[in-house]
């Protein structure tokens, strides 16, 4: 039965549903699916509230202001701290991302809502995109200099070799920690919390006392909503901040 | 349920059987891939372009005038602190100078004092002399006339208790030796 393959099956969640067919490009068909409507969705959200925040541009503001405020800053500083003066350009580039990824898996907590950061490729692109931006921008500012990041200063020669491999591949690892951080966070976040409010419907058809012990799957299902809610905030921030931290290598590669 | 048929019947871009875990579907990545670059790039543009401007300019506006208001405040204790200043000095400067006259003043008054004090003096001594030797004057010729009283009266009761006659000169050498 279909309806029960939902409420049992944590994975339908990440479906992906096509809502129309769009072309097809070397074999591949474009289709916009439930995943572009909720990344049309938090691109919406994103602006019209910040439009809004921004409407009244009242000296001193009111909640949704002080909201759109605190956003601003919040990235604002980070970028300002991390990167410093020069960093500035970066900020848009930050911020968007910070946007994007926080409203992704705070959309995800709606039910019936789809996660767009529940697919790897989504954030495989985007940390790919930013450890690609760190090398451009570095071989761009620093020419092939740049490439010192990887050969640190006051190491003894006979090492050098050694701590220069691990450079590399700690680099190279980067878009892998970065993307897969937060695409696990926000999947295995939303298994659980699927797996233990199905209990709950489970444990209440199967009734009697296993139904009375419902309870204990429900609380904990609420407590997890919480933490998923924390997750939601967190792995968005540390998308944000280490994203500063890899841009800071182009910019300053020496140790 | 009909989401699921819909899955089903699009199963030409690589069906979502369940042997695929969605996430990894790699049948599903080019759609992903082509609207998460729409949809991020439309977010960027959105951003860079007229949301963040807005909010950065809110700020800088605040600051602005958070900053102003601060100077202005600070602009106008200065001006207090100078005015007190300045009052402070003029209160002094009116406290010495009242002092000043308060000592010439005094001065002045006492030597004026002085003055008439010693001129007064001076008259009230010579006065006093004046006095003196009138009273000197008035007591010699007293005793002047004491004497020759007394004189007199030695002869008139020598010659009642002798009935003789007594010459001035003895009489008069009788109470010299008295005197002496």
């Amino acid at each position: 039965m279909a309806t029960e393959t939902v409420v049992n099956d944590p994975i339908h969640q990440f479906r992906l549903h096509n809502l129309f067919d769009l072309f097809s490009v070397g074999g591949h068909q474009i289709s916009f699916t439930n995943s572009a409507f909720f990344m049309g969705l938090i691109v919406l959200f994103i602006t019209v509230f910040l439009l809004m925040a921004a409407s009244k541009a009242a000296m001193v503001p009111g909640r949704l202001q002080s909201i759109g405020e605190m956003w601003y800053s919040m990235i604002h500083n980070m970028v300002n701290n991390v990167l410093g003066e020069e960093g500035k350009v970066f900020f848009p580039l930050v911020f968007s991302l910070f946007s994007f990824v926080l409203i992704a898996n705070m959309l995800g907590m709606f039910p019936y809502f789809f996660t767009v950061t529940s697919h790897v490729i989504v954030t495989a692109s985007l940390a790919l995109f930013v450890v690609g931006l760190v090398v451009v921008v570095g071989i761009y500012k620093h020419g092939l200099g740049w490439f010192r990041l990887f050969v640190p200063h006051g190491v003894p020669i006979v090492i050098l070799p050694i701590i220069s491999v691990i450079e590399i591949i700690s680099f190279l690892s980067r878009p892998i920690s970065l993307g897969l951080r937060l695409f696990g966070n926000i999947l295995a976040g939303h298994i659980v919390l699927k797996v233990f409010a199905g209990f709950v419907v489970s444990m209440i058809a199967a009734g009697g006392i296993i139904a009375v012990s419902s309870v204990l799957s429900l609380g904990m299902a609420v407590a997890l909503t919480a933490l998923e809610f924390l997750v939601a905030f967190l792995q968005a921030f540390v998308f944000a901040i280490l994203t500063c931290v890899y841009l800071n290598d182009a910019l300053h590669p020496s140790h | 349920m009909a989401t699921t048929e819909t899955t089903e019947s699009t199963g030409a871009e690589g069906g979502h059987e369940s042997g695929v875990f969605p996430p990894l579907d790699a049948t599903s990545f080019p759609s992903q891939l082509f609207w998460l670059v729409i949809f991020f790039g439309a977010l960027y543009l959105l951003m860079s372009r007229m949301v963040l401007p807005k909010l950065g300019a809110i700020l800088t506006t605040r600051k602005a005038q958070v900053d102003g208001d601060i100077a202005r405040a600070q602009a106008l204790k200065d001006e207090t602190e100078a005015a007190v200043k300045h009052y402070e000095k003029a209160l002094a400067d009116a406290k010495a100078n009242a002092n000043d006259i308060a000592r010439d003043t005094k001065a002045k008054v006492s030597a004026q004092i002085d003055g008439e004090q010693s001129v007064l003096d001076g008259e009230l001594a010579k006065k006093i002399k004046d006095a003196e030797a009138r009273v000197a004057k008035a007591k010699a010729k007293a005793m002047e006339s004491v004497e020759s009283i007394a004189g007199e009266s030695a002869a008139d009761i020598v010659a009642s208790l002798t009935g003789g006659k007594t010459t001035k000169t003895a009489v008069a050498k009788a109470i010299a030796g008295i005197k002496r």
